[in-house]
C-alpha cells in the first residue's frame, strides 16, 4: 500500500547523496530508544526541522516497537538522500517474524492483535509522506519516508 | 532504572526524561498507584517537558494511568507538553491523550488541587445529619 506525496520512483536515482545513515539493530526496548536517536540525528543533520524530527522518531518508535512485540526483534535501518531538489529520510525496518496477515487492517484504526490500541501503522501512515509494506510469513518489511524539498 | 516519584503535599510529582523505555512507563505507573493507594497522596502530576517522543505506546499508558488515578478516587494531570510532541499526537488521531493536561508543573499541581477539591478529598468529613 503506497500513499503516493512521494517523488517519482522510476526517475533514476543520483549517486551522489544516497546513504546508510544508520543500522540499528531491534533486539531489547533499549534499542528502540536509539533507533529513535538515530533518526533524528539523521533528520537534524539533512535540516529537517523539530516537528520532523519528532514525527520520524515517533514512526521509529511505534515500527521498532512493532518489531520487537511481533517478532521478537528486527532491523532499522535509517537512510538519507539528497538530490538537486529534495532532502528524503527513508525508515527501513525489516523483520523475521510470522508476517502481517491482514495489511490493510493493520492500517486501520483500533486493529491490533497485540493488546494496544491499533494506532501504530495507521499513526506511520498519518505522519510519513509515503509507506510501503512487503510481508509473507518469515520477513516483513516496512519502509517509509519523508521528503521535503531542499 | 525508575523514573523517582516526589512527593509535595497530597500531590506526586514526576518529570519523565527524555527518552523512557516501554517498561520504564509500566513502572512508574504502578509506581504512582501504589502510592495513592498507600494514601501519600491524592493526585499526581506527570510532567514531560523533556520528552521528545510521546508514541502511542506511552500516550496508552499514560491515559490509563490517568484513568486508573480517577477511578480510584484521585486526579492525575500531563504537563508540559512540547509542541512538537502536541503536533504529532494530534496528527496520528483523536483521542491519543485522554487526561487532564497543564501547561507546566505550576499548572498541574494548581489544577490537581481544584480538581481534589471541587471532588471533594480523601479526607472529606462525613456531613453530619
Amino acid at each position: 500500500m503506497t500513499k503516493s506525496r512521494s517523488p517519482d520512483r522510476s526517475a533514476p536515482e543520483p549517486a551522489v547523496g544516497t546513504e546508510t545513515h544508520a543500522v540499528v539493530e531491534i533486539r531489547v526496548q533499549n534499542d528502540i530508544l536509539l533507533a529513535r536517536q538515530a533518526s533524528r540525528k539523521a533528520a537534524a543533520a539533512l535540516g529537517f526541522g523539530t516537528v520532523d524530527q519528532t514525527r520520524l522518531a515517533t514512526i521509529v518508535s511505534e515500527l521498532t516497537r512493532n518489531a520487537l512485540t511481533y517478532a521478537g526483534g528486527g532491523a532499522c535501518r535509517v537512510l538519507t538522500r539528497l538530490t538537486a531538489q529534495e532532502r528524503c529520510i527513508v525508515i527501513e525496518v525489516e523483520d523475521q517474524g510470522p508476517g502481517i496477515a491482514d495489511v490493510t487492517g493493520a492500517l486501520t484504526r483500533g486493529y491490533s492483535t497485540g493488546g494496544g490500541l491499533g494506532l501504530g501503522l495507521a499513526a506511520v501512515h498519518k505522519l510519513m509522506d509515503d509507506m510501503t509494506i512487503e510481508t509473507r510469513p518469515g520477513r516483513t518489511l516496512v519502509r517509509t519516508g519523508m521528503t521535503r524539498r531542499r | 532504572m525508575r523514573v523517582p516519584i516526589l512527593r509535595l503535599g497530597r500531590v506526586l510529582l514526576t518529570s519523565l526524561p527524555a527518552d523512557l523505555t516501554d517498561q520504564q512507563v509500566m513502572d512508574l505507573q504502578i509506581d504512582a498507584l501504589a502510592l495513592i493507594q498507600a494514601g501519600k497522596a491524592d493526585g499526581l502530576v506527570i510532567d514531560i517537558t523533556a520528552a521528545d517522543v510521546v508514541d502511542s505506546y506511552m500516550a496508552r499508558i499514560l491515559s490509563e494511568t490517568a484513568k486508573m488515578v480517577t477511578i480510584m478516587g484521585g486526579v492525575a494531570v500531563l504537563a508540559g507538553m512540547q509542541p512538537a510532541v502536541a503536533l504529532t499526537l494530534v496528527e496520528m488521531g483523536r483521542g491519543m491523550i485522554d487526561m487532564e493536561t497543564a501547561f507546566d508543573l505550576e499548572g498541574g499541581v494548581a489544577k490537581v488541587a481544584r480538581l481534589v477539591a471541587s471532588r471533594g478529598g480523601r479526607h472529606d468529613e462525613v456531613p453530619i445529619a
